[in-house]
């Protein structure tokens, strides 16, 4: 018996070092891409970029140039400090409101997935009703009742995250809270306190993380779909879903006012998601030596 | 079977139930009064305390949930003050805009996703297999609005070959009704399949490795018949699965398109009454949406415990 618990613990000391294949060249490049348009929309008034909301009517629609990079939109507006400017709405709603999902649904996940009984049943029936209504469906009916801004926008956002933030926190709190070494914290008198902050949150939290870009992903995409609608920021603040569709109007004579914010959207919408998977086949449990 | 359905219904209640509450929490409690809304900002403060009496806004919240209620049952979901159309002709006269939309792209999304799942599943590892794998996780990350400015572009404006927006009833004229559709129906199917093709390859990549298929092999079935019949049978579950996973989005993904498209389905009628502040509408529309979601996740539950008696039985 004392030989098999060695030798399968020799391969659980192994089986990391298997895994740790190099991460690829597209990973990185996601990872680059990230970093750049973060640190863009940070810096964004810093740049000496041209204000994003001055209006030039005698340049509109113009192409490429040394004084407009990216040319100008229909009101002769800089596309490309626009473009900047938009990643920063993009990317606040995008980053915060999963926040708000991660955390009030990893903590409500958790306390369900450790206590269950009818805390659990409680918790699980109300995400239950907020997972009957069509995400965009009911971001869109609270939008329009409440009034458009970046906080709203954020909260409707991040509230609509957390019963999918709830479930992966439950799932991986269910199976570790059978796990040996919770056992062994309760039978040492450890508090529901301690257990759950010292023994099952460092372990929940990779999953939680994974799922965390990919969350960003999900609402750089829904914000963009409400903009898109008219139905994000108001104007004359510019976001990359408000900026396609305005584009949209002039696609037959300047296409690329929809396709340059459309692309921004799409690769940092494609590098979240990269990193997101390519953490969550790193901490999914199925593949990892349990 | 009864007893699986009947404890499904059991559960569907109090859902529909918090919905319908929800739906009417939303409406009531948020800022901006529904009388001032109506009469618009000339109201004197007598005019608006007489609508709000007619309309019953003075009584108490809850006698108001459960008056309205009451009438949602009897089938009356309110009239638009704006053009006097009850919700539910609205929502009638434009449900099978929306229906076809979704149902169109769920087949294209299959026609793609499927054969390309099996091809893949086939020769998985193959140059053909990491190709069409990376588009369909590159697909992933782009959103309806996005397919839709593309196909736009590329088929409406640049090889003229198709309108970018209008709409014939199909009574009317089949051939220009689906014309009309190919374009939205396409941009759906698009964010469609790669949910479809990943979940299928994988499934079926195990299935190919059970004895049964070497044994097809061996009878001498043709390959053809093995894969799409054979093979593909055990992951009709699956595709069951996912199609219902993937309801919500649909829905939400028709929304956007019928927006873009000019499509008159229940989305636009939804968008309508959130640009023109017709709360009623969008009440009333917003139960009817989330209501019919619910009722076509049951309807998934129940397909998947038909075609699975381990579900039935409450064994899985």
């Amino acid at each position: 018996m004392a030989t098999l618990e060695l030798s399968i613990d020799e391969q659980v000391a192994l089986s990391p070092v298997k895994r740790s294949r190099p991460l690829g060249p597209l990973f990185w490049a996601a990872a680059a891409w990230t970093i750049f348009i973060v640190a863009a929309a940070a810096l964004a008034g810093f740049l000496p970029l041209p204000s994003p909301s001055e209006m030039d009517m005698l340049e509109r629609r113009s192409s490429f140039s040394t004084l407009h990079w990216l040319g100008t939109d229909g009101l002769g507006r800089d596309e490309l400090a626009r473009l900047i400017y938009g990643a920063q709405v993009s990317l606040t709603v995008g980053l915060c409101a999963p926040v708000i999902g991660i955390s009030i649904g990893g903590a409500l996940g958790m306390l369900a997935g450790y206590f269950r009984g009818r805390f659990e049943t409680v918790v699980v029936g109300s995400m239950d009703v907020l997972l009957a209504f069509p995400p965009l469906v009911l971001a869109l009916a609270v939008t329009a009742y409440l009034g458009q801004s970046l906080l709203n926008l954020t909260c409707i956002l991040g509230v609509l995250g957390i019963p999918a933030f709830m479930r992966v926190a439950r799932a991986a709190t269910l199976t570790l809270a059978r796990r040996e070494f919770v056992i062994a914290a309760q039978a040492l008198g450890a508090t529901h306190a301690r257990i759950l902050l010292r023994e099952l949150l460092p372990n929940v939290f990779l999953p939680l993380l994974a799922f965390f870009l990919l969350g960003v992903a999900v609402t750089i995409v829904a914000e963009g779909a409400l903009s898109f609608l008219g139905l994000g920021v108001p104007p004359p603040i510019s976001s990359w879903g408000s900026m396609i569709g305005e584009g949209r109007e002039s696609l037959e004579v300047a296409p690329r006012l929809a396709f340059i914010p459309a692309i921004a959207m799409f690769l940092t919408v494609l590098s979240f998601n990269l990193i997101g998977d390519t953490l969550r086949a790193i901490t999914d449990p199925r593949q990892g030596a349990l | 079977m009864l007893g699986f359905v009947a404890r499904r219904l059991f559960h569907l209640v109090p859902v529909l139930i918090a919905v319908s509450l929800l739906t009417f929490l939303i409406a009531s409690l948020l800022p901006g009064d529904l009388a001032y809304v109506i009469l618009g900002d000339q109201a004197t403060p007598e005019k608006v305390e007489a609508l709000r009496h007619d309309m019953g806004l003075d009584q108490p919240i809850w006698w108001r949930y459960i008056s309205w209620l009451g009438h949602v049952l009897e089938g009356d979901f309110g009239r638009s003050f704006r053009t006097g159309q009850t919700v539910l002709q609205a929502v009638v006269e434009r449900l099978p805009v929306s229906f076809e939309l979704m149902l169109l792209a769920e087949i294209v999304g299959l026609a793609i996703g499927v054969p390309v799942a099996i091809a893949c599943a086939v020769r998985s590892g193959s140059a053909f297999d990491r190709l069409m794998t990376g588009s369909a996780f590159g697909m992933l990350s782009m959103p309806a609005f996005l397919s839709a400015i593309l196909l736009i572009y590329l088929f409406a404006v640049e090889l003229r070959w198709l309108p970018a927006t209008g709409y014939v009833p199909f009574a009317e004229d089949p051939v220009a009704n689906l014309r009309f559709f190919v374009l939205p129906a396409l941009t759906l199917a698009l964010t469609e399949w790669p949910g479809i093709m990943r979940v299928l390859r994988s499934d079926m990549i195990a299935t190919l490795q059970e004895d049964y298929i070497a044994l097809a092999k061996a009878k001498g079935l043709k390959p053809s018949r093995i894969l799409f019949v054979h093979a593909l049978k055990p992951s009709s579950l699956t595709l069951i699965t996912i199609t219902g996973i993937n309801i919500g989005r649909l829905i939400g993904g028709a929304l956007i398109v019928e927006t873009i498209f000019a499509l008159p389905g229940i989305g636009r009628l939804l968008l309508s009454a959130i640009y023109t502040r017709d709360l009623i509408i969008l009440q009333g529309v917003v139960l009817f949406v989330a209501g019919g979601f619910v009722l076509m996740n049951f309807v998934v539950d129940l397909l998947y415990a038909v075609l699975d008696p381990r579900i039935r039985h409450g064994h899985a």
